[in-house]
């Protein structure tokens, strides 16, 4: 007996035993899954310090608050100590590899990609640059397969303006592309996920805007895109037809979009060689499988508002969502200011196991001055008559981020963080919606941005920027101007100018010219492709390199067509959209420039400058040009046929006569009288007269 | 003579050289009159710019010349103004030969009045030399670097070699011109039928010698031809340029405004009607080729001067160059003024709407304060003038030809003074 308890007892020892290693090893397993996330976790002290250390200035503005506040982790190499770089490399690594797809600002993750196709060595430091958003409290791993994020930004602008920008992230751990065909969706919208498996989409971004991003006012944003809807998909290197295919998925879009995105055909669609690279997984330079178009004049409203919220998980029903009943309002009464985008990115991660992303963007620019009675003052019941009460229950993450620190804040918020966004490093307070604590006691978050100071500070001017407009008067010729400037004080880079313009302005590429500070500037790089007469529009895509502080000016001169009267628009006087020219640029970074942030480094790490932070990615868009074509006159088509047919009756009728009769001496015919009596005469058998 | 014509080059280079340098260089190559989307001379260069960027000249839809000249050019590019004075010179060489052609012309009758005196033919090639140097039109298209200008030139070479008897030369610049736009084409009849003539072999089914001149002539032309064609090919390794050259003259799908009866037409059309209406408007101009053919079978040279002018006037971008080519035959026509009936009238129509398609042009495009009918009624006009002009000319010859067989007085059966009439 005794045996026997003493066998179960080993028996239970044994599994026991058995039990802890295998939960030992599936630990260890999530661990390693998970070491990306840890190890940020760990990071945080140190980059509390090296951030403070850094950042005397805004100690001296919120030196009592400081100790309150707790210092958002980051990953950011140049804040923490140069010993840990090493670490951090590594992290970074570590992190490309584990995670699925970098947490990014669509800008920098844009970036990050076309670093990578430009410059192999900078691939690390391109794509650490996500990671700089990145927050400690990444979500537990779900078992779920797909993940949704959230996030508002906040930016007031220099003039006055305030900038909100939406952001919306979902990610799906899938592949419908090889053999499974997908049944069950979850978070990711079923009607998007259809369309990419069935076109074998690649790459997928599309962008609606109204109004113009004023560049020069309000700096740069996080998501350029060019006036009117834009539409650019990779399509994978199985699809045979790409141009059927193309075609078919824009008439797809169209409908789900409710955009006239089925106006996109072969006349406006191009194939840019160099300036659209994929942001995803694919290393694919074969630009025979990506297709670009632009529809400059397509008006954005809020029909496009609504197709675009049902792809979001929650609707319009809960947190940050809420705001968008209110938007429509605002963005039919303001639109002339108003510039929001939607975008969705599907791109396959970088590493073993991919996801799909689907990221939708709305950026709105609201005017303070017509709603804020010339108070500096603003807050989100004002803007959205409403405040957030709650954050989707389905999102992972769920942030309010306020940029800038000209402004107090109330509530305040105990959060802080720091992201080098556009070559810039800001700062931003961050309330965490899905924190209980920061809806307090009223169960609501009504954010109120009240400024310090009458005088906005000194705006950081961006460093690229694009102009064009068209020269010349009268109808039969003109002349397209691009204006690049390049505002660095002493460095040089070059762009891609990347011009689509429709077929029936015939461009003379051999009057191309590039001038920067009155000298010629030939570009390095010319991909021209010429138009054919409704057929395909013209695609110019040049590399120039933009000397240091000037501007660059490209002219090309161009010939009006006369086109048939059914190929004007129902309003041909009011002329004829030419799509933004795209300029895309490596800009060295402002934060490089400052020549003080040695000072917030240790010495020894700064005796070359700071590689990672050297330049970033970035597009502008030019504005769109509106350009008067010669129209004939649309009311007298039948006038037109009849009378040049009678002019070409004439020429044969002439002819003719001439051709088939031969010269008589002319009889003179007898008079009617006489006629009579003959033919009295025949009558009565009498000889005629 | 040879004083005359020296002085008479002299001045026409003249013009020509102080127009280049002068402000109006840059205006007129702009002239929709004067240039068309085939023989521009900015086309020409956009052409060669494609070629040197290592694109396909014939991938976009701006140059529509044909391979040679664009190899043509790209030797001669710097010296172009000076080929297109040479062209110029070229023309006035030929017309100073012309002048046997005339003189072969002989009538033995008694209507001394109709017969032209040797003074006057002596002074013919002068006249035509004149007539095409001193035409503005000529000057305008020589200015503005016309390609119009090297096909003038090669037809002229065509009609020399075809007045002189030589069939080789004349088949090979019949080719040549065809080569360069489609219309020459129906220059071929006339040319045969004067060397059928020069050689004394009559126009008869039945006989094997006219057959056998007939083919050899076409065999030299399609083999000319053929030899151009596949030069072309090899020069470019694409057939690219037939749809670029050919198809765009013959489906008019730019409809840059010019002088011509094609562009608002076409621009107006109803699509359903395109086609047909196409089709229509170019067999029109190859259509005149057969009956002129077999009313003018005694006159092959009259019969080339009819075919140039319906081509100028009927073709799908024409310009003031192609104009000034038929003009230049007018003065070798002199002695049928006496029965020309409106030449006053269109010769005042002709002036007048050559004076205001600028002023018309300038009101719909630059001012706006016209629309495209003021501009299309103009060349409405200008074409039903050189319509008329051309209707009279042929008028004319057949009733000079009437006369030349039935005497200048024709008097009725019962002894009064009768008139002609077409029956």
């Amino acid at each position: 007996m005794a045996a026997h308890r003493c066998n179960i007892f080993m028996l239970v020892f044994v599994l026991c035993g058995l039990t802890y290693v295998f939960v030992r090893a599936d630990i260890e397993d999530t661990n390693h899954v998970k070491d990306a996330e840890s190890v940020a976790v760990d990071i945080a002290p140190k980059a509390n310090i090296g951030a403070s250390l850094r950042s005397t200035k805004t100690e001296d503005q919120t030196q009592a608050a400081e100790e309150e506040r707790q210092w958002e982790a980051e990953t950011n190499p140049a804040d923490a100590p140069s010993d840990n770089k090493a670490d951090h490399v590594h992290d970074t690594m570590q992190n490309l590899d584990s995670r699925p797809a970098p947490y990014a600002k669509d800008q920098t993750q844009e970036a990050a990609e076309e670093e990578r196709q430009w410059e192999a060595t900078e691939v690390k430091e391109a794509d650490r640059v996500p990671d700089t958003m990145q927050t400690p409290d990444v979500p537990p791993l779900t078992p779920a397969k797909d993940q949704f994020q959230e996030e508002l930004v906040i930016r007031p602008l220099h003039s006055g303006d305030i900038y909100a920008s939406f952001q919306f992230r979902t990610m799906w751990d899938t592949d419908f592309l090889r053999g499974s065909k997908v049944s069950h969706y979850r978070l990711f919208p079923k009607s998007l996920g259809q369309v990419i498996s069935k076109f074998s989409v690649r790459e997928l971004h599309i962008s609606f805007t109204q109004g113009y991003w004023r560049t020069m006012q309000w700096g740069q944003p996080f998501l350029p895109s060019p006036p009117g809807a834009e539409l650019w998909v990779w399509f994978q290197d199985t699809v045979t037809d790409v141009d059927g295919a193309w075609k078919e998925l824009t008439n797809v879009l169209s409908g789900i979009f409710c955009a006239s995105l089925n106006f996109i055909d072969s006349t406006n669609t191009v194939q840019p060689s160099a300036s659209f690279k994929p942001l995803g997984l694919g290393n694919v330079t074969d630009q025979r499988f990506l297709r670009y178009a632009v529809l400059p004049r397509e008006i954005v409203c809020t029909e496009n508002l609504t197709p675009w919220k049902k792809l979001l998980p929650c609707g319009s029903k809960v947190a940050v969502c809420l705001m968008f009943d209110a938007l429509m309002k605002v963005a039919s009464s303001q639109s002339f200011r108003l510039s929001y985008n939607t975008s969705e990115i599907c791109h396959n991660s970088y590493c073993k196991s991919t996801v799909w992303e689907l990221r939708q963007t709305l950026n709105v620019v609201f005017d303070l001055h017509t709603s804020g009675q010339g108070k500096r003052e603003w807050s989100l019941f004002k803007m959205f008559s409403r405040t957030v009460t709650e954050a989707c229950p389905l999102a992972s993450s769920s942030k309010v981020y306020v940029d800038g620190e000209l402004f107090e804040l109330s509530p305040t918020t105990p959060l802080l963080s720091q992201a080098v966004v556009l070559g810039d490093r800001r700062t931003y307070s961050v309330y965490d919606l899905t924190n209980q604590a920061t809806f307090g006691q009223t169960r609501s978050l009504n954010m109120l941005l009240r400024w310090r100071a009458a005088e906005s500070g000194d705006m950081l001017r961006p460093l690229l920027h694009g102009e064009r407009y068209v020269a010349g008067y009268g109808l039969q010729t003109g002349e397209i101007h691009t204006l690049m400037y390049n505002n660095h004080p002493y460095r040089a880079f070059p762009v891609l100018l990347l011009d689509t313009v429709p077929w029936y302005l015939r461009l003379y590429i051999h009057t191309l010219t590039v001038t920067s500070k009155g000298r010629d500037n030939k570009p390095s790089y010319i991909h021209y492709q010429p138009s054919k007469d409704r057929l395909r529009p013209h695609l110019l895509e040049m590399l120039v390199q933009l000397p240091p502080n000037s501007v660059t000016e490209v002219t090309m001169q161009f010939e009006r067509a006369l086109l048939k009267w059914t190929e004007y628009t129902p309003d041909p006087n009011h002329g004829f959209y030419v799509g933004s020219s795209v300029i895309s640029a490596l800009v060295p970074s402002v934060v490089a420039m400052d020549t003080n942030s040695t000072r917030e480094c240790p010495l020894f790490s700064s005796f070359f400058p700071c590689k990672e932070e050297s330049s970033y990615f970035m597009r502008v868009y030019t504005e769109p040009l509106l350009v008067n074509l010669p129209t004939p006159d649309f009311s007298m088509p039948y006038n037109v046929i009849c009378l040049t047919c009678t002019v070409v009756a004439v020429g044969y009728g002439s002819l003719y006569n001439l051709l088939t009769r031969t010269f008589q001496v002319e009889e003179p015919s007898p008079g009617l009288a006489k006629r009579l009596a003959n033919i009295i005469r025949r009558l009565r058998g009498v000889p005629l007269l | 003579m040879a004083a005359p014509l020296t002085l008479l080059l002299i001045v026409a280079v003249t013009i020509r050289a102080v127009l280049f340098r002068s402000s109006l260089a840059e205006l007129i190559p702009e002239r929709v009159e004067v240039v068309s989307p085939l023989n521009a001379w900015k086309r020409v260069v956009e052409g060669l710019a494609l070629l040197d960027l290592g694109v396909s000249p014939y991938a976009g839809d701006v140059f529509h010349e044909t391979p040679l000249i664009i190899y043509f050019f790209h030797f001669v590019i710097d010296y172009a103004e000076i080929v297109f004075m040479v062209m110029g010179c070229v023309f006035l060489l030929q017309f100073r030969k012309q002048k046997y052609a005339l003189e072969a012309e002989r009538y033995p009758l008694d209507c001394l009045e109709l017969i032209r005196t040797p003074k006057e033919m002596y002074y013919i090639p002068l006249k035509v030399a004149m007539f095409y140097l001193l035409n503005p039109f000529t000057i305008l298209s020589c200015v503005a670097k016309s390609t119009c200008g090297l096909n003038n030139a090669v037809i002229a070479l065509f009609i020399l070699c075809t007045v002189k008897g030589s069939s080789l030369m004349s088949a090979i610049f019949l080719a040549l011109a065809t080569y360069q736009s489609i219309y020459p084409l129906t220059l071929f009849a006339p040319a045969l039928l004067y060397l059928l003539q020069r050689l004394y072999i009559p126009v008869n089914w039945q006989r094997s010698s006219f057959w056998l001149f007939t083919t050899q002539y076409t065999f030299m032309y399609l083999g000319s031809l053929c030899v151009m064609v596949c030069l072309s090919f090899f020069l470019l390794s694409s057939w690219d340029f037939l749809s670029s050259v050919y198809g765009f003259i013959l489906s008019v799908p730019d409809l840059t405004p010019n002088i011509g009866l094609f562009w608002y037409f076409f621009a107006e059309m109803f699509e359903h009607f395109r086609l047909f209406f196409i089709c229509v408007f170019q067999i029109n101009v190859f259509f005149y080729t057969i009956p002129l053919s077999i009313k003018l079978k005694e006159h092959p040279i009259f019969l080339i001067f009819m075919q140039i002018a319906i081509i100028s006037i009927f073709k799908s971008y024409p310009t003031v160059g192609d104009i000034a080519l038929y003009m230049a035959f007018l003065p070798a026509w002199n002695h049928l003024y006496r029965f020309l009936r409106n030449i006053f009238l269109v010769s005042v129509v002709l002036l007048a709407c050559s004076a205001l398609f600028p002023v018309l042009w300038h009101l719909w495009i630059y001012a706006g304060s016209a629309n495209s009918n003021f501009y299309y009624a103009i060349t409405l006009l200008f074409n039903v003038a050189q319509i008329l002009l051309v209707s009279d000319y042929f008028y004319a010859y057949l009733r000079r030809e009437h006369h030349l067989t039935h005497g200048l007085y024709l008097k009725r059966k019962d002894g009064s003074e009768a008139t002609l009439v077409l029956k």
